[in-house]
């Protein structure tokens, strides 16, 4: 059976197990409706031109995961940011897991999704954000949403700064042949409240996972947040990423995603602006090689006067990896003022890597100040012949380089042990020790 | 030290270095002088391995060993030393990072252990204090927002750092105001000794007041045309490079 054709079967016993009130009901049945006639994109659609899904498609997902499976703390520590304190939503295949986590609701709601769409005292918050700013129409987040049931919630209070930082981790243990999971996060954040959350899926074996994964995220007025997403899987890992915010006046929300590994990697992020003076940072980092694939599929929806938007995205392609760059900043009428600012710096490291980078502007405003900027290029020969004058051979020269190239991205992560990290784990990715930590 | 024989080197098909012959003995200071476009800054990259050019013809001899095949950091890490005229931004990399691995490679690649992290402090200390550098400075990105005496100033660090045998300062007067020329020139005098040799590349005869060179040789048009002491800098200086294109064709 196609997975299509499963998906749409499995609903009904997923909803007749599932106890939910009738409004989400009726969200579910039109979600998986909207899915049954869209289907999986494929590349005849513009926003899928350069990513196909089809062989990816084919295998035989499990789509509910059959039982538990444990997994030790030991085995999996080192996808933990555990050099410090952290609340943590931790999930293994699809699952919540206890005993991997440390949720709260001291002072701060960080805990599970099921118990929100469940529990009577979260129906009110759950009919208010619950799949408001993500889209009804595009056929992989009413996927999600018709199965949606287990993820990260969290509801920060108004004017609460939380001091941890908040991991989401998703494990897949490789139990199951084949698994496909859905998950489902929904993040609010009160006024003038401060919150820094990670979130990472990780395989730990080379079975095939496809993970279809929502985010919705609201910022009430003056809330910062800074969202951190470390994709750094194996080989057999899927992703598609569809992360949807929503940002009252003068919040700022800050998006930086890491894109290191896996098979096929989407990351559909858009903002959508409900007040003025609003800030929003969109950045990544891609280092990919092999036959990986990564896709940022970004939009910045300008729609009040007064707002700035800034991204960055650096990608480095060795192998016969791909990457697309899809970057739209839409700038309404009634957006004067706008300050957008876009750039996109891509590497190619051999003849046989690939990037396809589309900056995509439409402005309607007449008063706006929009840039974008796009380079493709090779590594600065000069720059190389400098460092190995100083002695520094060629294969380091070049990862030195590279780490400047993505300086700048580093450069914005606030949390000092996750910049560590993720600088290390650049350094092994390059495949060099360069004697100190960069 | 370097022996240089019947040099032809090309970039893109086009010959630019037409046959340099240039002997360096160990504990002296050459210069040499010459147009825009004579070959000057070609014949430093080539010896520092610049691999954008190709060597057609001749050897390069650094204390009689042939280098003209020689990766750029092979050559460094046999003594070649070579200060940029435009040195490169590096973000992300602090000066002292960068010259630690530096010296780190080096020292591998002679078989010899890594520098001890206070013996590499104590060095750049000793050096930054040389070249009166600001200790602040040495934890700023390599050359990010520089000014351009701050980056000549951070080349002659370098060399002071990895004491090179052969060190070739490639227009490094360029950019400078007064103060740092002296600091800079003061920084490759006091580096100086019978052991090593320094090449100065240069345009103008300013830089040459302050580290005097033993020999001055005059490049056009890919050729050393003319070679003489110290007072042919001076000459050139007041007669430009005419004459000795006349002194050529007559």
């Amino acid at each position: 059976m196609e997975l299509k054709e499963k998906l749409i079967s499995s609903f009904m016993a997923f909803e007749e197990h599932i106890d939910v009130h009738s409004e989400l009901h009726d969200v579910r049945t039109s979600a998986i409706k909207n899915f049954e006639n869209k289907g999986f994109p494929t590349k005849k659609e513009e926003a899928w031109k350069y990513t196909s899904l089809n062989a990816i498609l084919k295998n035989d997902y499990s789509v509910f995961p059959k039982h538990e499976n444990a997994i030790e703390f030991a085995e999996v520590k080192k996808y933990f940011l555990h050099e410090i304190d952290t609340h943590k939503v931790i999930f293994v295949d699809g699952k919540f897991a206890s005993f991997l986590s440390a949720t709260t609701h001291d002072g701060l709601d960080v805990c599970l999704m099921s118990s929100a769409l469940n529990k009577p005292k979260y129906k009110m918050i759950i009919d208010e954000y619950f799949n408001k700013i993500a889209s009804k129409d595009e056929s992989l987040t009413t996927l999600n949403t018709a199965f949606a049931n287990e993820g990260a919630y969290i509801n920060i209070p108004k004017s609460k700064v939380v001091e941890k930082p908040i991991e989401i981790i998703y494990f897949s243990t490789g139990v199951e042949n084949a698994l496909m999971v859905q998950p489902r996060n929904l993040v609010i954040v009160g006024e003038n409240a401060h919150v820094q959350i990670i979130e990472r899926h990780q395989c730990l074996n080379e079975n095939p996972v496809l993970t279809n994964s929502v985010t919705e995220i609201f910022a009430q007025k003056r809330a910062i947040v800074d969202y951190y997403k470390i994709q750094n899987d194996l080989q057999s890992a899927n992703l598609i990423d569809n992360t949807y915010i929503s940002q009252k006046q003068e919040s700022r929300v800050s998006v930086h995603t890491f894109s290191f590994g896996g098979n096929i990697t989407r990351n559909n992020l858009n903002f959508y602006h409900f007040g003025e003076r609003i800030d929003s940072t969109l950045k990544g980092i891609t280092i990919i090689g092999d036959k990986q694939h990564v896709d940022h599929y970004t939009l910045v929806n300008h729609a009040t006067p007064n707002c700035e938007s800034h991204q960055n995205y650096k990608t480095i392609l060795a192998g016969s990896s791909t990457g697309v760059f899809n970057g739209k900043i839409y700038v309404e009428k009634e957006a004067q003022k706008t300050d957008a600012f876009q750039q996109n710096n891509n590497i190619l490291l051999g003849d046989k890597a690939t990037i396809n980078a589309k900056p995509q502007l439409e402005i309607f405003a007449d008063d706006v100040k929009c840039s974008h900027g796009c380079t493709i290029g090779q590594l600065d020969e000069t720059a190389m012949f400098y460092m190995q004058s100083r002695g520094i051979p060629k294969k380091e020269a070049k990862a030195l380089l590279m780490y400047a190239f993505s300086n700048e991205v580093i450069e914005s992560i606030k949390i000092p042990e996750l910049k560590k990290r993720i600088t290390k784990i650049i350094a092994t990715k390059l495949g060099v020790n360069l004697g100190f930590d960069l | 030290m370097l022996q240089i024989t019947n040099l032809h080197a090309s970039v893109e098909d086009k010959e630019i270095l037409k046959g340099i012959n240039l002997t360096v003995n160990a504990g002296e200071v050459h210069a040499i002088m010459g147009p825009n476009g004579a070959g000057k800054s070609t014949l430093s990259s080539i010896i520092a391995g610049n691999e954008n050019y190709n060597v057609t013809e001749g050897e390069i001899l650094l204390e009689g060993e042939d280098i003209s095949e020689l990766a750029p950091e092979e050559r460094a890490h046999k003594g070649v030393f070579l200060s940029f005229q435009y040195p490169v931004e590096i973000p992300g990399v602090s000066v002292t990072n960068f010259m630690k691995t530096a010296i780190n490679e080096s020292r591998k690649a002679n078989g010899k252990e890594e520098m001890p992290a206070n013996e590499m402090l104590k060095l750049i200390r000793e050096k930054s204090e040389l070249l009166e550098i600001d200790r602040k400075f040495l934890s700023r990105s390599l050359n990010e927002g520089f000014s351009g005496g701050e980056k000549k100033r951070n080349e002659i660090f370098q060399m002071a750092m990895l004491e090179p045998k052969l060190a070739i300062l490639d227009e490094t007067d360029s950019g400078l105001d007064i103060d740092a020329l002296r600091i800079v020139a003061n920084g490759v005098n006091k580096l100086k000794n019978e052991n090593n040799a320094v090449l100065v590349i240069t345009h103008y005869q300013r830089l040459l007041d302050y580290i005097i060179p033993d020999f001055v040789h005059v490049l056009m048009d890919g050729k050393i045309v003319k070679s003489g002491d110290a007072s042919l800098a001076l000459e050139l200086e007041e007669k430009g490079y005419d004459w000795i294109k006349q002194e050529q064709e007559a």
